[in-house]
């Protein structure tokens, strides 16, 4: 779970890592009793969980109540890259002396921790390992271990932070660190850290990704993931319970496990079709997660035909066809399903369904042979739609 | 032969009362011939649940039945503990089966068992497990849809695509000499590396398949492995072509970022190593049915 830079900074907190005294605001009258509160001069920063927002106009300095008003006003509302503002944060503006760069993350390939600090902060930190990686100075820690002020403090003098910001700086590695572990985070970023002119030491910008896993001792969390999705097909899904992903296609895609989910998508696309959605519908295929998968993929207004691909292991086939009998029943489809069900049981499945099958429930042998069929549906449902439309124009 | 698991192989099933996870899938293996020999449960010790004697520990269920190799499927919050409670006992193999495991509990589980642990491997967290078709099967992998005697060895990080390939061999009438599933975690406890470095130590094993998908660049590193070490066929099928940057595919290693973890690289890399990249499972099955016949 990506995390707003708001409540990024509110997780940082938590752990003690300073930031700039601000606040959350919805609305224009809000945004200037943050800033009233904050003490002026302020940054208005648009909230949004993709980069480059500043580029387009979503980060303003304002002097005062009035400009407040002005900024706050464009941006709520304002469209970055496909995602709308709804919120803004308003915080005092700092007197920035350095930018520096900060963060914790899992690398995978050698099994263990990796911080990284760069006295080149405030830019892309991908920008600055291709073309000056000397800057960053990486330290690789073991997830068993922890990481002490000693040890920090050798690191902000690796990295050749400003003298005057080496202590308070090792201070908040040590914190973050913390958060960055005993959070649960998969990615803990501060970009920039900065130096202000009176030689204090704190984070500009927040950038927290949650690991959904440790959920479970976080009850914290709760209040992140209310705001977590913008996409209203995944927030249905994710009320059902449901591990979906939105894509722009027409063929809507239910599979399970994620493995065949994906490869699903990919065979869709390899029969020249487009899927509309990632659906793993995980070991239990009964009628219940079956009718919540269908009632998902229905509501998307873009989907033209329906591909369940379907692989008994543990879950056994037969099993599947009377979900997906049970499921017709108590859902109303606009689309066509095309089944594809294969593994344990699959043969007492496929004879579940027979009675069953029509135009608008079809059956094929193999995962390619489906795929070319929901594609080809999918197709012919969308020059369906392009001749009615004309009709009407 | 096989590898990790064969015939002798003795299983302890931590986590057994009578509407367990684990006694479900404890009884599926033993059905499938797998000599499981022991289970545990801290509060049933001395109980036979199933035809399965329980112990409290799983050091006791060791020091009575000699069990080699251990069976998790117990939720998130204690898996990593049944772990670390297994090596300590002295057992050689894990499998651990549990979705849902922190990254971090992972992460330190993991770096513990190498330094206090050498001896012990893990299989997972997150995975189908492991199957030896006639021999052993420690997991959730249903033993009908794989095929004994061999010669393919199938290493795949996902599980419904590792069930598809035994399939799409087992249908051809072309055998398994063991099928493992590493899991789609961040930190798997077993790695392709392994798994490929044992296939190509087993006589038995003539052709090699290996099922990967986005995220990390464990299938990178494979194929650095297969250019210089694995001298038996590899046929290798990468899913996640269409997945978009930044959003987890279920596993929860499944994502890209920034331009690291995509399918296309992948692809690319094990293309360059020699080996043979199928656009879908089937594609995969059907080369790799070609090239046990080519073998004889």
């Amino acid at each position: 779970m990506d995390l707003y830079e708001y409540q990024g900074k509110q997780y940082f907190a938590r752990y003690g890592i300073p930031t700039s005294p601000g606040g959350v605001a919805d609305t224009v009258d809000e945004a200037v009793a943050r800033a009233d509160a904050a003490g002026y001069p302020v940054v208005v920063k648009a909230q949004v969980k993709v980069g480059g927002r500043g580029k387009a106009g979503g980060i303003k300095l304002a002097e005062d109540a009035d400009e407040v008003r002005q900024h706050a006003g464009a941006i709520l509302g304002m469209d970055i890259k496909g995602h709308l503002v709804h919120r803004v944060w308003v915080e005092h503006a700092s007197d920035i002396a350095e930018e520096y760069y900060a963060s914790f993350t899992l690398d995978r390939p050698e099994k263990n921790y990796l911080g990284m600090l760069s006295a080149e902060g405030g830019v892309e930190i991908e920008e600055v390992a291709a073309t000056n990686p000397g800057a960053i100075a990486l330290i690789h820690l073991d997830p068993a271990g922890g990481l002490d002020l000693e040890a920090a403090r050798r690191w902000v003098d690796d990295a050749g932070l400003d003298e005057a910001a080496r202590d308070e700086a090792a201070g908040v590695l040590v914190s973050l660190y913390r958060c960055y572990d005993d959070g649960d985070c998969d990615l803990a970023e501060i970009n920039p850290l900065i130096l202000t002119t009176d030689g204090r030491v704190h984070a500009l910008d927040a950038k927290v990704t949650l690991d959904d896993n440790a959920r479970f001792r976080h009850p914290e969390w709760d209040e992140f993931a209310a705001t977590e999705t913008d996409d209203p097909r995944e927030q249905m899904a994710k009320e059902k319970g449901l591990n979906y992903i939105g894509l722009s296609g027409d063929v809507g895609i239910i599979a399970n496990g994620a493995g065949l989910a994906m490869s699903t998508c990919d065979v869709v696309n390899q029969v020249g079709g487009s899927p509309a959605n990632f659906l793993d519908i995980g070991g239990g295929a009964n009628a219940d997660v079956m009718s919540a998968a269908l009632e998902v993929i229905n509501a998307d207004p873009s989907v033209r035909s329906i591909f369940v691909n379907i692989f008994g292991g543990i879950t056994r086939v037969d099993e599947v066809a009377k979900g997906v009998i049970e499921a017709l029943g108590r859902v109303d489809l606009r689309s066509p399903i095309v089944l594809r069900l294969d593994g344990t049981n699959a043969e007492e499945g496929r004879a579940l369904l027979l009675p069953h099958l029509s135009d608008r429930l079809v059956a094929e042998p193999t995962m390619l042979e489906a795929a070319r069929r929901a594609v080809s549906l999918a197709a012919a449902a969308g020059e369906r739609g392009a001749s009615v439309g004309g009709e009407r124009a | 032969m096989s590898i990790f698991v064969d015939e002798t192989t003795t299983v302890v099933v931590q986590g057994v009362s009578p509407k367990s996870q684990g006694l479900y899938h404890g009884l599926r293996n033993r059905a499938y011939g797998t000599k499981v020999v022991a289970g545990t449960n801290p509060k049933r010790g001395g109980e036979v649940i199933g035809g399965i004697p329980v112990f409290a520990t799983v050091a006791e269920a060791v020091e009575a039945t000699g069990a080699i190799a251990s069976f998790i499927s117990v939720p998130p919050p204690f898996a990593a503990a049944a772990i670390l409670e297994a090596a300590e006992a002295g057992i050689s193999f894990i499998v651990c089966i549990t979705e849902g495991i922190p990254a971090h509990d992972e992460a330190k589980t993991y770096n513990r068992l190498v330094r206090e642990h050498p001896g012990t491997r893990l299989l997972g967290p997150n995975c189908p497990g492991v199957i030896s078709p006639g021999k052993c099967n420690i997991g959730i992998t249903s033993g009908d849809i794989a095929l004994p005697g061999g010669p393919v060895g199938i290493v795949s990080r996902s599980g419904t695509l590792t069930y598809q390939a035994l399939h799409e061999l087992s249908q051809q009438g072309v055998g398994q000499t063991t099928c493992v599933g590493i899991g789609g975690d961040p930190v798997p406890g077993t790695n392709f590396i392994d798994c490929l470095a044992a296939f190509q130590d087993d006589p038995d094993t003539k052709a090699i398949m290996m099922i990967g998908e986005i995220g990390g660049s464990e299938e990178e590193r494979a194929a650095e492995f297969i250019a210089e070490r694995v001298t038996k066929p590899v046929v290798s099928y990468i899913a996640g072509v269409t997945a978009p940057p930044g959003r987890k595919m279920g596993h929860a290693g499944a994502i890209i970022s920034g331009s690291q973890g995509t399918a296309q690289a992948k692809m690319e890399a094990l293309s360059a190593a020699g080996a043979l990249v199928a656009q879908n499972p089937t594609e995969a099955g059907v080369r790799m049915v070609e090239i046990v016949k080519e073998l004889g």
